[in-house]
């Protein structure tokens, strides 16, 4: 094996296993600080060992076991078995398993601590892309604009108040763990977004980093939650977006609306995975279960998917989707949406009186002028457009979007 | 593991004055689950003293030590086993209450 080979090698392992070493070792030892840095430990030894000893048949059980030994180590160093350690110890390993049973894993358990709701949701972000993901410190900061000691601090802060609030590692109750999972879902649609549609000058117009590690936590939620239907729709919801990510730029570094994408383009393998799961969900919901909201969302982009072209969209089953949506998700950009939808049924001007009303509650949002600008442009009024353009290109944080605004601005009439 | 549960309540928009017996009725539950260790309604922040002896001599000075609109009505002490027990009963006493409620763990 080459160097280059074991370096893939390594890469794949820390992606396949980082979490799964980290929570083991949560476990074990009942503290985040000692698992992460242990963790981090042992794959600095797998990269110093592994190119002259080779990869060990097991590199999993080889880190977690190489971790192990550190955490122990620094246990002993530290002299931190203490009494009061040993307390903490036993109360995590102290719970039962039993009625959450299948779906146990030291994995949820280390996803369901990061996204603790007494946890700030940029801390619950953090944390998760730490610890579950594996992402270095750096890595988040540059994702999320921050400064790396800024980042530090709240990672910091966070696991702080998990030993000291005793934030517990373990599943919610069966009773809980829908609410609790929607949290954990939230968290993950946002890390999706932000490598969807990234904010910020100075960064890609799309971090596909970002976009990859929500998809595969995703995935790692869906193998741990098989038959969650909001854990369906999400994954399904991410794959069908992330299907459109190579045609949603141009070359120029614009961004390429729905309408105006090559088709040709998006990725076939992934909207057909992303399809399976929609149709898995239709027929749960055939047989009774509501779908919840990125169900619906799954099944809005699994009509926009399966169009040949912008004509071909079925925009009535569009709209009856957005219909449930509203019923479900009473938020202005639901409505913002659905107005979109209507545009192509019912024509701009009634889409237009539909945005107009959402104004207060949407007046600092950049697609809410985005949305009017469109609408105004279809319908000839090129004044009020350009105004709207121009407050859309004042608001809106993505490079690539602020390029087809600026451009769509500037031809009009 | 204990818990500090404070109840907020608002000068400017104060929850309902009515909650006494439904009040009591919760720490009778805490009791015979085994979270209660302490309760105590306060009175007006207009009655405390602040005294610092810190210096050469101790200073008294009438009213709370921070002047806010929102302000500490009482405080429970818990026991529970983790945050997230905690978190439930306090999600009930801010019902119970019809206060805010801030849970923070002793050291």
């Amino acid at each position: 094996m080459n160097d280059v080979d074991v370096q893939e090698a390594i890469t794949r392992t820390h992606h396949e296993e980082w979490g799964r070493v980290v929570a083991s070792l949560t476990r074990r030892f009942g503290d985040l600080d000692i698992a992460e840095e242990a963790a981090a430990e042992a794959f600095a030894a797998a990269v110093e060992r592994w190119p002259a000893d080779g990869v060990p048949p097991n590199p999993g059980g080889w880190l977690t076991t190489t971790a192990r030994r550190k955490a122990i180590d620094r246990i002993r160093r530290e002299n931190k078995r203490d009494d009061k350690h040993k307390e903490a110890q036993a109360v995590y390993d102290d719970d039962p398993p039993g009625p959450v049973g299948a779906i146990d894993d030291d994995r949820l358990r280390l996803i369901f601590t990061c996204c603790h709701p007494a946890l700030a949701v940029q801390a619950r972000v953090a944390l998760t892309l730490r610890l579950v993901a594996g992402l270095t410190v750096p890595e988040i900061a540059r994702a999320f604009l921050a400064r790396e000691t800024t980042l530090e601090q709240r990672i910091t802060r966070a696991k702080a108040k998990i030993k000291a609030a005793r934030i517990p590692y373990r599943m919610p109750s069966a009773e809980d763990l829908p609410a609790r999972l929607s949290g954990v879902l939230a968290v993950l649609y946002l890390v999706f977004n932000e490598g969807y549609l990234a904010t910020g000058p100075g960064t890609d117009p799309i971090r596909h980093d970002l976009t990859a590690e929500a998809i595969r936590l995703t995935r790692l939620i869906r193998a741990l939650l098989p038959d969650d239907g909001e854990v369906a729709g999400l994954l399904a919801l991410m794959l069908l977006t992330e299907a459109r990510r190579t045609a949603r730029v141009s070359a120029g570094g614009e961004l390429v609306p729905l309408a105006e994408q090559d088709r040709g383009a998006w990725d076939a393998a992934l909207i057909a995975e992303g399809h399976r799961l929609v149709r898995e969900r239709l027929a749960a919901a055939a047989a009774g279960a509501a779908p919840g909201r990125y169900q619906i969302l799954a099944a809005i982009n699994a009509v926009h998917t399966s169009a040949r072209d912008i004509r071909d969209t079925d925009w009535s089953q569009i709209l009856a989707l957005y219909d449930r949506l509203v019923g479900l998700d009473p938020s202005p950009i639901i409505a913002l949406n659905r107005a979109i939808a209507v545009a192509e049924l019912d024509g701009p001007d009634v889409a237009l009186a539909a945005v107009d009303r959402l104004e207060d509650k949407l007046a600092d949002y950049h697609a809410y002028h985005a949305t009017r600008a469109d609408l105004l442009r279809r319908l000839g009024r090129s004044r009020q457009s350009r105004a709207a353009y121009d407050k859309a290109i004042e608001l809106a944080g993505n490079t690539a979007e602020t390029a087809h605004l600026t451009r769509r601005r500037d031809q009009l009439g | 593991m204990r818990y500090l549960v404070s109840v907020i309540d608002d000068k400017s928009d104060p929850g309902s004055t009515d909650r006494q017996p439904a009040i009591s009725a919760f720490n009778e539950r805490l009791i015979a689950e085994g979270h209660w260790v302490f309760a105590g309604g306060l009175a007006d922040t207009d009655t405390a003293t602040v005294i610092d002896n810190r210096g050469e001599q101790a200073v008294f000075s009438d009213g709370p030590f921070v002047e806010s609109k929102e302000y500490l009505a009482g405080v429970w002490v818990w026991e529970a086993p983790d945050l997230d027990v905690a978190l439930k009963l306090a999600a009930e006493a801010s019902k119970v209450c019809d206060r805010k409620i801030e849970v923070r763990p002793f050291l």
